[in-house]
């Protein structure tokens, strides 16, 4: 076998881990992020290295603003995000750019095309445009790392915030990627040096400030026009494609003697080079997943490409799909088979479920936010009527309440996780007690960022390195924003919790019940001796009662009215119930629902 | 020489370690001087949906996603995931399938019942359709978190490394506490299957 690469210094890391990398190698001190897929390892493999600070933010405003903070101290510091993280963090990062950076500023924008995991599949390029910031966007985990260390540079180089944007495809895929030692850092000691006419953005600081934003961009626009990143691949004239990010590689595998031109900065974009390029082949087609922002550019310049009338605006891109768009053809493929589908679902044990079991009785219209339990939206449960964004649901609540007046009353719950609730929940909530709103709000306390693959948060009691952190006291939080009514309910116990639920519903104030039990994935609570249930055949009337929490561990058995006869049952019924011993989570929600008794802890 | 390349499809449900799996496939492939790419989704589908994981390897590769049709090898880690992601299966591509019925959500709350003929649907589309129990092996060791390995050593016999590499792939990617059982979890994989 060959030997490509030498092995000691390539290693394999997906995008997240090569981000992480290369701010180590680029000398970052300070990092700061809100979780978010496809965004959060790379906060958690930073963590990881030697002589670096790194934290969860409550959100990605405050991130920012932590890493704005950090680089006028004259260190260099990176943000991550989600791409809906950038709506948050929009505010200081337009200003940012403004005043531009002492230690080099980074921010990852992490897009994802195709919404594996997001609740839109907004295109990030548009703000470094808007916000007039750089942006460099890799096309693998190799360039990920190696354009994370530059971004570094070019951000004090040009004194501007850098933004890198990744997708899914570079964030979760995995690739070979050249590990360097680190570099020391900016050239200058940490320090802050008092400057009002950079740093403090009144109106007269920031018309000069806005004058020399402009001129940053023409110099980047240079720069654009000769860094390495943005280049030339010729090969057969007669079609060129111009390409950036996953979609590069995509055309690669799709035409690889085409010419293509492959752009590594997103924003500003070379002109000269569209025109150059455009000049050396008959056909020009520009391939990017989402929005037309490349072909905009190059259609602007006069260039006549094509682009999103040949490629989708939906959704993310492939091999297949590029050749077949520019060409028209594409080998046959077998039509995928129908089978059930198999959509995400709450885990076995997961206490939503029980929230939302007893929440479903009350027949209330339940705004909703973002988390592992907006899946409740999913029939058996189908108790989530919205989802915005983070933090939308008290906001929704109340907004439908006034709309609604006493017609409303008692008709609308805001349900929000914890974590989701410090992100953006608390001001909501302040204003549902500010204008004399009733809303009752939900607050569901599972102890961790859970979505996301379980992250500390200001509740949690813990940091990002796992040291020990004063907890935010949830309940003393809504009673100092002035809601008088709060109650903590254990969500296993449905019962109680429907009790709760309905007094505080009808009552005319603001009131939060919180769902207090920890996310049934947490290694703590895993480590915990369960129980296991298990439905005894002979009392099972295959009532169903047990199925409609949608538990993954209940499965059906259907019976022939044979099969119901031999097992000793009814002709009629059409089934039982049985627990999936590898799956139990030993929540004991289900128990209480059957009314024959014949769900009981399995003794082996 | 040439060096040999494939397009090896993963598909399970969240929650099956399917992602260990590949990492050890991908790191085997990446020490003995391949190139490799793979791309998987985190976040919400993990919550017991469908799961998958596209790993290449090749003296180049370029697309970190297989094109549908173009897999040399399913692996499929639950008999309807591989039905489901059948079609990314080349003419004459194998399949390496756990026998093992994990309901979805239609089947456990009896809207439907599983599908019956799913090993005949399989065999419809390539005549190389490999079934294992890797369940039952993983709950004879008693760790029914082996069956990710135990499906990677099955399906190693149709990929060009030999096993030793695979074994220094679970050693180097693994905590050691527990490396012994994910390599006696391999190796139980590949003796249910004869070489291709």
């Amino acid at each position: 076998m060959s030997v490509l690469v030498k092995k000691e210094e390539i290693r394999l890391l997906s995008g997240n881990e090569a981000i992480a990398r290369g701010a180590f190698e680029a000398g970052v001190k300070v990092a700061s992020a809100y979780p978010g897929t496809p965004s959060t390892e790379i906060l958690e493999n930073f963590v990881r290295f030697e002589g670096v600070y790194a934290e969860w933010a409550p959100n990605e405003k405050v991130a920012v603003e932590v890493a704005i903070g950090a680089s006028m101290g004259g260190v260099r510091a990176l943000a991550t995000m989600k791409h809906v993280g950038v709506n948050v963090a929009a505010d200081p990062l337009f200003t940012a750019s403004y005043t531009g950076v002492r230690g080099g500023l980074v921010i990852v924008t992490a897009d994802d095309p195709e919404l594996h995991s997001s609740q839109n599949e907004q295109d990030n390029r548009h703000y470094a445009v808007a916000a007039k910031i750089p942006m460099l966007e890799p096309s693998d985990s190799f360039e990920a790392k190696e354009f994370t260390r530059l971004a570094f540079e070019l951000s004090e180089r040009f004194d501007t915030p850098v933004f890198l944007r990744t997708t899914t495809r570079i964030s979760h895929a995995k690739g070979v990627v050249r590990i360097e030692e680190p570099s020391p850092g900016p050239e200058f000691p940490p320090g802050f040096t008092p400057d009002p006419s950079k740093w403090v953005m009144l109106p007269v600081n920031a018309k000069r400030r806005h004058a020399v934003v402009e001129e940053r961009t023409k110099a980047l626009r240079e720069f654009a026009e000769t860094w390495e990143g943005n280049r030339i691949e010729w090969g057969d004239r007669s079609l060129g494609v111009i390409a950036s990010g996953v979609s590069y590689q995509y055309v690669k595998e799709a035409f690889p003697d085409a010419s293509v031109l492959k752009i590594g900065l997103a924003w500003p974009l070379p002109e000269r080079l569209f025109r150059e390029f455009a000049a050396g082949v008959s056909r020009v087609v520009v391939v990017e997943e989402l929005d037309p922002h490349v072909e905009t550019h190059v259609k602007a310049l006069g260039i006549p490409a094509q682009g999103k009338d040949l490629l989708p605006i939906v959704g993310e891109l492939d091999p297949r799909i590029v050749r077949h768009a520019i060409t028209g053809e594409a080998s046959p493929v077998r039509a995928p088979e129908a089978v059930p589908p198999r959509p995400p679902n709450l885990c076995p044990g997961c206490p939503h479920r029980g929230l939302f079991f007893a929440l479903k009785k009350l027949k209330v219209t339940v705004t909703g936010d973002i988390g592992c339990y907006t899946l409740a939206t999913l029939p058996p449960l189908s108790s989530m009527d919205s989802c915005i964004c983070m933090g939308a649901s008290i906001g929704n609540a109340h907004g439908m309440e006034k709309a609604l007046g006493a017609d409303g009353a008692g008709k609308v719950v805001a349900v929000i996780g914890d974590s989701t609730f410090l992100h953006s929940g608390v001001t909501g909530l302040m204003n549902v007690v500010y204008n004399r709103g009733a809303s009752t709000v939900v607050i569901l306390d599972n102890d961790i960022t859970a979505m996301t693959g379980a992250q500390e948060n200001p509740a949690t009691g813990k940091t990002l390195q796992g040291k020990a952190a004063r907890r935010v006291d949830i309940p003393a939080l809504c009673r100092a924003i002035g809601v008088e009514h709060v109650y903590t309910v254990n969500p296993h116990d449905m019962k109680q919790a429907e009790m709760v639920l309905r007094r505080e519903v009808a009552r005319p104030e603001p009131s939060v019940v919180i769902t207090k039990a920890p996310c049934a994935l947490l290694p703590e609570h895993r480590r915990q001796k369960r129980p296991v249930y298990e439905v005894i055949p002979d009392l099972c009337t295959g009532c169903k009662a047990c199925s409609r929490l949608g538990c993954p561990a209940i499965e059906w058995v259907p019976f022939t009215p044979e099969e119901a006869a031999s097992a000793g049952k009814k002709p009629t019924q059409r089934g039982m119930a049985r627990i999936n011993a590898l799956l139990c989570d030993g929540c004991n929600q289900c128990p209480p629902l059957c009314k024959f008794q014949a769900i009981l802890e399995r003794r082996s | 020489m040439t060096v040999p390349k494939g397009d090896i499809f993963l598909a399970g449900v969240g929650g099956q370690g399917t992602l260990l799996a590949s990492e050890v496939l991908c790191e085997a492939f990446l020490r003995s001087g391949f190139d490799v790419k793979k791309s998987e989704v985190h976040g919400m589908a993990q919550r017991g949906g469908a799961v998958t994981t596209h790993f290449r390897f090749g003296p180049k590769v370029r697309s970190p996603l297989i094109e549908p049709g173009k897999a040399d090898l399913l692996i499929a880690f639950e008999k309807i995931e591989a039905l489901r992601f059948a079609h990314f299966l080349r003419p004459g591509g194998a399949m390496v399938v756990n026998a093992q019925e994990i309901f979805p959500p239609s089947v456990a709350t009896g809207q439907e019942r599983y599908p019956e003929d799913v090993e005949r649907r399989l065999r419809a589309v390539t005549d190389r359709v490999f079934l294992v129990d890797a369940l039952a092996a993983a709950l004879s060791m008693r760790e029914v978190r082996a069956v990710n390995m135990v499906m990677a050593g099955a399906a190693s016999h149709f990929l060009p490394l030999p096993e030793s590499a695979y074994e220094e792939a679970i050693a180097v990617r693994l905590p050691s506490k527990i490396v012994p059982v994910n390599v006696q979890a391999f190796r139980a994989g590949r003796a249910l299957l004869q070489p291709a």
